[in-house]
């Protein structure tokens, strides 16, 4: 199962996966045009502090709590990735509470919004590891 | 393993090669926990689901939501239409059971007739409970607020300017009020408690989702009870009057352990299991809000009603029920809900020393003692707070990580940078990164 | 100062259209020419912080970003350029020498532009390196003058120490100090995948390279920092630094302020002390004393690796080398006028030394003339831009090359030539934490290994072309050489015909 990893030594806070992530998840052609005096509302979140930064972004949990605790149904696990059925979400948001990383956010449309690894836009390719200048997130096999 | 759930893989037959029957009493959401976690390990066993309603598996949470036009009766469905074909299920709608007989290994239906079982698992959930009032029984527009059909029922009555009297300011009165708020009705909210939501938040807090609510027109009489109804008048023991075209009764909910204590199981308020989901009687299993079990925020046994709960004790019943040695031993309470857009989050218990910082309507309390995060309240930023509640759960000890840091705002900054590597999967990269 | 001399060089010119304010461009220029304005949601620019290393460019998403020359401009003059002015603002303002970075970017002939490589057509058949073996592989040391045999007539194996390249191509000689640790990291990790060699440079070796040692050129210099017995063991050959293409004559000076940490410890001096290399070796006045520290390396070191030495590129380089070449060296580098450096004066960077071409062609010929050529391989640096330099350059008489800048441009420098001032935005030329790690070397070493994989390739290419299969044969094979635009004295230097001849 490949998986998006993340290296903090690798992390500039350039902040760059975060408009990968928010052009990614509109299916624009261009991102001038898309994210143009828009505040962005990511997946992935850049954390940032003294120096260190580092992407965060769902994990895919082999226990995912956000899952379990779904009340509506609306999260689910296929194949290893979680993804959120927007028509189902309520919002009230038992997922964000429920998440040890803070990977999953109260969404603009009063869903909520995760990583889905980009399967839904753009084939399971995730952008956020595309548009990383620095190697510090990856998307690969790691076995267990 | 990521999470508290620990496992050991062996798996035991009951009866030999021998197909499992699986008795399911309930059809809820630890229902669908249990089913989920049989069919990773019994492909084959036979799956029995006894439900006295005639719905397929809905989310209960979400009647409010049904009643505000935020979901539809189709998008309630807590799983697919094709679940119980999909993991093999036999579904018997509109039957209760009326009775467990355990050395015959069989659950007498009220219809006479009876299903035996190899592994039982009651999640009876639990039913609202309406206390004595005198002239009750003469009110003729009177609804609870607990099930699908509940809410049906009351939006058949319910018309613009009607007033609308809740007794009940706790979870599910105040969601029946955002739910009906659409309608255009008068909402008054009666509640012996001097707070709202008074199991989950402290003064404070309550009195900010108390302003809340009173900007968007709802009327609270608290500390009140009602003395008696006339009618369509409650007259509350202060002898205000209250006027009203429906009554919605939301006091509390009992759970529904009739069939577990009638035949000597082990009962306090909820059936008493372990971390395993095991009642006191072999083979029978309890699971959801008619079980009662240990939180680890107060090391108190507590009957928690609440849908996560449900999910992964039905889960943990499901697994052991079939076969495979799985603890769930990371119960507590945890409740998110939002109110006209105000969201209200809250974990664990309020006990030991307070960290709070409020400004208008974000609030935050956290409590903590003997280097353990208890528990938590968080109004308006509910930002990353399953950080939090990972803490609780986890009891992380605080000295592990930087509290300080942690308190301000929640994030994995404020954790090692070994941890983090871990939870982020660095530590491996690093590895290659020679 | 009420006047300001110095009109901004660069402009950064900001499509507003879009621009996202993503702030990217701010966040990674570590000269703080961008800033985010709150109140008006606004990008700006203070070009006159610019140094044109297109760090924003490269990142900005939305390609919103060109950085252009300034049109402003002084009255014509064809004797008084606008640069040659502002110089002397500069020093009229600070009152200091010029520095600079980076290899010489004057107007001076580029002797391998205007040479053009043969090809096979009909009575010579070329070959195709997809089909049949093709040898890029060369041995770099001292060959065997001659046959020795022993009591019993038998050929004695008497062979000096070798180092063996896979392609005619070694990373050159850059200090850790004045590149970061990741550039040197890439660096190491590529030749060793590419089985070519790096060389440390006059920085010492951290500790954490030894074990690339097989792939390490160590370099022993005038100031002979980090260096050390097991340095000297650790690695695949070792080089006496004596000049360097950039500054001929000129010493080195890395301030104080740099000197911190591993790389205090790793030039075993000091944290805070000036790192000062002399511009000569104190203990060197003559080929003699040279080879006394030649042999002193060779003892220390058991015989068991060649010695190199570096000299730059100066008028009487011929019979210098020719020196070296009897001095008992293994190896003559030798570092053409176009040679980077991590900061020099702008005065002797760019006017001092020679072309490296005619410093090749007349020192091979030297050596040649005086049969020694066989006491030493040659191996020449000073802007080795692409395949085709190395193809002429073999040609010309060299058994390899060096190359410093078109390796740092494959890690990502952009020459804007401001090494100096330490704030690489790249994370190459820099110590400043945040901004090395911007250098992925797990990214970095790849660019290098796919940079000399293409390379070779092309070589194969060329060669195939010519109808020659190894480096050997094409080696000092200036039959395979034509000039164009060469007076007959240049052709006579670099022993060519001219186009057409």
């Amino acid at each position: 199962m490949k998986r998006v990893y993340v290296n903090e030594k690798w992390c500039l806070g350039c902040h760059l996966c975060e408009y990968y992530c928010a052009f990614a998840s509109t299916g624009g052609k261009d991102m001038a045009l898309v994210l143009k005096d828009i505040e962005i509302s990511p997946r992935i979140r850049i954390e940032e502090m003294d120096g260190i930064s580092f992407a965060v972004s769902c994990r895919h949990c082999d226990e995912p709590f956000c899952v379990k605790g779904c009340i509506t149904g609306a999260l689910s696990k296929n194949d290893g990735i979680i993804t959120i059925d927007k028509e189902k979400c309520i919002g009230c948001y038992t997922c964000v509470l429920s998440c040890p990383y803070g990977a999953v956010q109260p969404s603009d449309d009063g869903a909520i919004q995760k990583c889905e690894l980009c399967i839904k836009t753009h084939a399971g390719v995730p952008q956020c590891v595309l548009g990383c200048p620095n190697g510090a997130i990856v998307f690969e096999e790691r076995g267990a | 393993m990521c999470s508290g759930l620990s496992q050991r893989s062996n798996r035991v037959r009951g009866k030999g090669c021998l197909s499992m029957q699986y008795v399911i009493i309930g059809n809820s959401t630890a229902a669908v926990g249990a089913v989920e976690a049989i069919r990773r390990n019994d492909k084959e066993g036979s799956i029995v689901i006894i439900s006295n309603e005639s719905h397929h598996v809905y989310s209960r949470p979400l009647i409010s939501y049904l009643l505000l036009g935020k979901t539809d009766e189709h998008r309630m469905k807590y799983r697919g239409d094709n679940f119980y074909r999909d993991n093999k299920c036999e579904l018997m709608l509109n039957k209760t059971a009326v009775r467990i007989e355990p050395e015959k290994k069989q659950v007498i239906l009220d219809d006479g007739t009876s299903v035996s079982y190899d592994k039982l698992l009651v999640c009876t959930g639990s039913s609202p409970f309406v206390p004595p009032m005198p002239g009750l029984d003469e009110v003729k527009n009177k609804f609870t607020f607990y099930t699908l059909d509940d809410a049906r029922a009351l939006d058949n009555v319910l018309k613009e300017n009607m007033k609308v009297l809740i007794v009940g300011a706790g979870l599910i009165g105040l969601k029946c009020a955002e739910g009906i708020s659409k309608k255009n009705v008068e909402i008054t909210c009666v509640d012996l408690a001097p707070k709202v939501l008074s199991s989950i938040l402290d003064e404070e807090s309550s009195a900010i989702v108390k302003g809340h609510l009173e900007e968007h027109n709802i009327k609270f009489y608290l500390k009140q009870q009602i003395a008696k109804f006339e009618g369509n008048i409650a007259y509350l023991s202060d002898n205000t009057e209250i006027e009203f075209d429906v009554l919605v009764l939301a006091v509390g909910v009992r759970p529904n352990i009739s069939l577990i204590k009638d035949i000597g199981g082990k009962t306090n308020r909820g059936i008493i299991i372990d971390e395993r989901c095991r009642t006191s009687i072999p083979d029978i299993y309890a699971a959801g809000d008619c079980s009662e079990s240990i939180d680890i925020s107060s090391e108190e046994a507590k009957v928690m009603a609440l849908l996560p709960n449900a999910y992964m004790q039905g889960e943990c019943a499901g697994m052991n029920m079939s076969g495979v040695d799985f603890v769930f031993d990371k119960a507590f309470p945890m409740n998110s809900i939002g109110l006209f857009g105000l969201h209200i989050m809250t974990a664990g218990t309020y006990t030991g020393e307070v960290y709070s910082d409020s400004e208008q309507k974000n609030y935050k309390k956290l409590f903590y003692s003997n280097n353990r995060l208890n528990g938590f309240i968080l109004i308006g930023n509910i930002e990353k707070a399953g950080i939090y509640t990972s803490l609780i759960r986890e009891r992380t000890p605080l000295d592990t990580l930087n509290f300080e840091l942690i308190c301000k705002m929640p994030g994995l900054m404020a954790f090692s940078r070994k941890t983090r590597a871990e939870k982020l999967g660095g530590i491996k990269n690093e590895s290659i990164g020679a | 100062m009420a006047v300001n001399y110095i009109y901004p060089e660069y402009e950064v010119v900001r499509n507003y259209d879009r621009c996202i304010a993503c702030r990217v461009c701010e966040r990674q220029c570590a000269n703080e020419v961008h800033e985010y304005l709150k109140d008006i949601k606004k990008m700006v620019a203070d070009d006159s912080k610019c140094v044109n290393c297109h760090r924003c460019v490269s990142l900005c998403p939305t390609r919103a970003l060109k950085i252009v020359k300034t049109d402003h401009t002084f009255k014509e003059n064809a004797n008084w350029s606008g640069k040659s002015i502002q110089e002397i603002y500069k020093q009229a303002e600070g009152g200091g020498v010029l520095l600079s970075s980076m290899g010489n970017p004057e107007k001076y002939p580029v002797y391998f532009d205007k040479i053009l490589l043969n090809a096979s057509q009909v009575t010579n058949p070329s070959i195709d390196p997809l089909r049949e073996p093709m040898e890029t592989k060369v041995l770099l040391g001292s060959k065997a003058q001659n046959i020795e045999r022993d009591e019993n007539g038998r050929i004695k194996k008497v062979m000096p120490p070798h180092v063996e390249l896979s392609v005619p191509v070694m990373f050159s000689a850059m200090s850790y100090g004045s590149i970061s640790y990741n550039a040197h990291e890439s660096l190491a990790r590529a030749a060793s995948e590419l089985g070519i060699l790096y060389n440390t440079g006059e920085g010492g070796l951290h500790e954490d390279f030894y074990k690339y040692g097989k792939n390490t050129i160590v370099q022993v210099a005038s100031g002979r920092f980090g260096v050390h017995k097991a340095y000297l063991n650790s690695s695949a050959a070792i080089e006496i630094k004596m000049g360097q293409g950039a500054k001929p004559g000129i010493g080195g000076h890395l301030p104080g302020a740099k000197i911190v940490g591993d790389i205090s410890k790793t030039r075993m001096i000091p944290e805070g002390s000036d790192a000062i290399s002399p511009a000569p070796h104190h203990d060197i006045y003559s080929i003699e004393d040279l080879r006394q520290l030649v042999f002193s390396l060779k003892e220390a070191t058991g015989y068991t690796k060649p010695v190199i030495v570096k000299i730059a590129a100066v008028h009487n380089v011929s019979a210098i080398a020719s020196g070296i070449a009897r001095s008992g060296a293994d190896i003559i580098a030798i570092d053409g006028f176009r040679g980077g450096t991590g900061a020099a004066p702008t005065r002797i960077r760019d006017h001092v030394g020679l072309p490296i071409e005619l410093a090749l062609a007349s020192v091979d010929k030297r050596l040649r003339d005086e049969g020694i050529r066989n006491n030493v391989s040659l191996v020449v640096a000073g802007s080795i831009r692409s395949s085709a330099d190395v193809v002429k350059a073999v040609a010309l008489g060299a058994d390899a090359v060096y190359i410093g800048t078109a390796a740092l441009i494959a890690l990502g420098c952009h020459l804007c030539r401001s090494c100096h001032t330490g704030k690489c935005n790249w994370g190459i030329a820099t110590q400043k934490e945040e901004l090395v790690k911007r250098l992925n070397p797990n990214l970095g070493y790849k660019r290098l290994v796919n940079l000399i994989t293409a390379w070779k390739h092309e070589i194969k290419e060329m060669m195939g072309g010519m109808g020659i299969n190894s480096i050997e044969a094409l080696k000092g094979n200036r039959l395979m050489l034509r000039g164009v635009g060469l007076n007959e004295k240049e052709l006579e230097i670099l022993g060519i015909k001219h186009a057409g001849e």
